[in-house]
């Protein structure tokens, strides 16, 4: 199961490698860093059908850092929501898949975003309608660290902490990098697990690429009773790919034609 | 118009379950009814606009038809982009419900006033602006509002406003009401301003000037036709607004006569490009600005008299 899992995300990886190659796009490394976590709850977590990619009593995934799109469309496809092809439509003049996540672009896809601290406010919008109808589906939404510095987020946090919304999950891909250097030293998050405990959520840490670990950790929602729960996924920028790993310059640019094959190998999908 | 909004929303929150309320933390003696009435389906969201927004966007695409309510200024500007994304890109049912259009809050100042909301809404792609004259106008945009399509701005005044119409046949979104018919000079008011151009237009009465009056609730989208057919056939044709001149109806107008091709007298009358320094009541603060009746009436005579010259 745990080798499905890896062969799911390494196949993922190079898909978006190829798809950051073919249209130029940026933020390939920010994809690499949440492919894992994505994996985890498309492939085991999600309750989604992609026949009824509409059904009222589906969970809601919201990835709140849309930069990452390339990463959710790699998924979404994988898991059958539309075919593989459409992959090809990223980010080239006419196609169908833009840079950032947008609404009804492909089916499965819950929220537009794009501009940071945006989804965790949407996501409760969503944890409350799910309350007031009395249905029992979750609410995701995938942030990003240097996200966490928007206000809006802990406008979010503080809401939800509040009013006990224990059908919100929020997962953090901790990857410890921003668009411009390292977030401890552009704005420290730290203490992070302490400051969400203190906004009234039940935290949990773990490896951001151990996929294993992450849906051991997923299966028991929420954290703690009438609590809102967020995990902490501690994650590498550009995961899987040894030149891009921790590289801010991937934060940007895209792999030209013999990095692309490089990155490829180094995944085991050549 | 507050209580307009409150009552009418109230009566379509008793048929329809899908209707939610939020605040941000404003409303004293507004919203404590719909609080009581419908406590499952009303939230104050606290200090935290941008939340509020975005939290409207969410249960919007849970299939609700969501009122959010603050201060002009405060539900407009300080959550714009949540507006913009999470709202107006995602073509969503949500209902921004702005108290205190204009210079409604005189003596609290500028960061209370607003002068660029109707500007700022009308460039928002999927958004429909409208603005009431009076509590029936108010009850009637609320109503309508109920099953139409996507985001909109509702723009009210505050309490106590004077009744314009006695009663209003075929209220629709975007079509303007012809209030009084006149072939010198035609008058479109739009919100608060809609009784003083009344009086206005009633003063120019008086004079012997055959006076037009159209009530142009919706600035977004504007009414083309009652433009054309009804303001053009005068000799002269003025804007009123509390709201600055650039961006607001009297642009909205503009654009429409620009496009015209025709050699016309067209005024816009509106707040001045400027954050007042003045302090005082909305009565004061108009007189100071250029807003009173007969100011109004003082300026589009001038204009008038100067095309009739001609």
């Amino acid at each position: 199961m745990v080798k499905k899992y890896k062969e799911i995300a390494k196949s993922a990886r190079s898909r978006l490698i190829k798809m950051h190659a073919a249209s130029g796009a940026s933020h390939i490394a920010s994809s690499l860093s949440v492919t894992d976590i994505l994996v985890a709850l498309y492939f085991n977590i999600l309750r989604v059908s992609p026949e009824k990619p509409k059904d009222k009593n589906r969970d809601r995934l919201i990835l709140s850092k849309g930069h990452a799109a390339s990463a959710l469309f790699t998924c979404l496809a994988a898991r059958g929501f539309f075919p593989q092809t459409l992959l090809e439509e990223y980010c080239i003049d006419g196609g169908r898949l833009p840079g950032h996540a947008s609404i009804n672009c492909v089916p499965g896809l819950e929220v537009s975003t794009g501009s940071l601290g945006h989804g965790l406010s949407i996501g409760v919008g969503m944890a409350l309608a799910a309350k007031y109808d009395r249905e029992k589906y979750r609410v995701f939404v995938v942030l990003s660290d240097g996200e966490c510095q928007e206000g809006a987020v802990w406008e979010a946090a503080m809401f939800a902490g509040h009013h006990k919304l224990d059908n919100i999950i929020a997962i953090i891909d901790y990857n410890k990098m921003q668009a411009l250097g390292k977030s401890k030293e552009i704005l420290n998050l730290e203490p992070l697990a302490k400051k969400w405990q203190s906004f009234g959520w039940a935290v949990k840490e773990t490896g951001g690429h151990d996929i294993e670990a992450i849906i051991k950790t997923l299966k028991k929602v929420p954290f703690a009773k009438n609590k809102p729960s967020v995990l902490i996924a501690h994650t590498t920028k550009g995961k899987g790919v040894s030149f891009m790993e921790n590289k801010l310059l991937w934060h940007y640019k895209s792999p030209d034609r013999e990095q692309a094959e490089s990155a490829l190998g180094e995944i085991g999908c050549l | 118009m507050r209580g307009a909004f409150i009552n009418t929303l109230s009566k379509l929150a008793k048929k329809n379950t899908d209707i939610f309320l939020l605040t941000g933390d404003l409303g004293y003696s507004v919203i404590e009814g719909f609080q009581k009435d419908f406590p499952r389906r009303f939230f104050n969201i606290g200090v935290a606009e941008a939340n509020m927004a975005g939290i409207a966007a969410g249960l919007a695409l849970s299939g609700k038809t969501v009122f959010m309510y603050s201060i002009v200024p405060f539900v407009t500007m300080r959550c714009f982009e949540q507006v913009r994304n999470d709202i107006c890109i995602q073509n969503l049912k949500v209902r921004i419900i702005g108290a205190g259009g204009g210079l409604c809050y005189g003596s609290a100042g500028p960061t209370h006033h607003s002068i660029e909301d109707i500007s700022i809404m009308r460039s928002l792609p999927n958004m429909t602006v409208i603005c009431p004259g009076d509590p029936l106008e108010a009850e009637l945009a609320v109503r309508s509002s109920e099953n139409y399509p996507g985001p909109v701005y509702i723009r009210l005044g505050k309490s106590k406003e004077s009744a314009v119409h006695a009663g209003i046949k075929g209220f629709k979104i975007g079509k303007g009401i012809l209030i009084n018919e006149g072939r010198d000079v035609a008058i479109i008011a739009t919100g608060n301003m809609l009784h003083t151009a009344s009086q206005v237009t009633k003063g120019l009465v008086r004079k012997g000037i055959s006076a037009c009056l159209i009530s142009m609730h919706t600035v977004k989208p504007i009414d083309k036709d009652i433009i054309r057919s009804v303001a053009l056939k005068a000799k002269a044709i003025f804007t009123v607004e509390e709201h600055s001149v650039i961006g607001g109806l009297g642009s909205a107008v503009s654009e429409v006569l620009a496009e015209e091709g025709k050699e016309i007298c067209f005024m816009r009358i509106g707040l001045p490009d400027a954050y007042t320094k003045e302090i005082g009541s909305q009565e004061y603060l108009r007189s100071r600005l250029g807003l009173s009746a007969n100011d109004i009436e003082r300026r589009i005579l001038e204009v008038y008299r100067k095309r009739i010259k001609l």
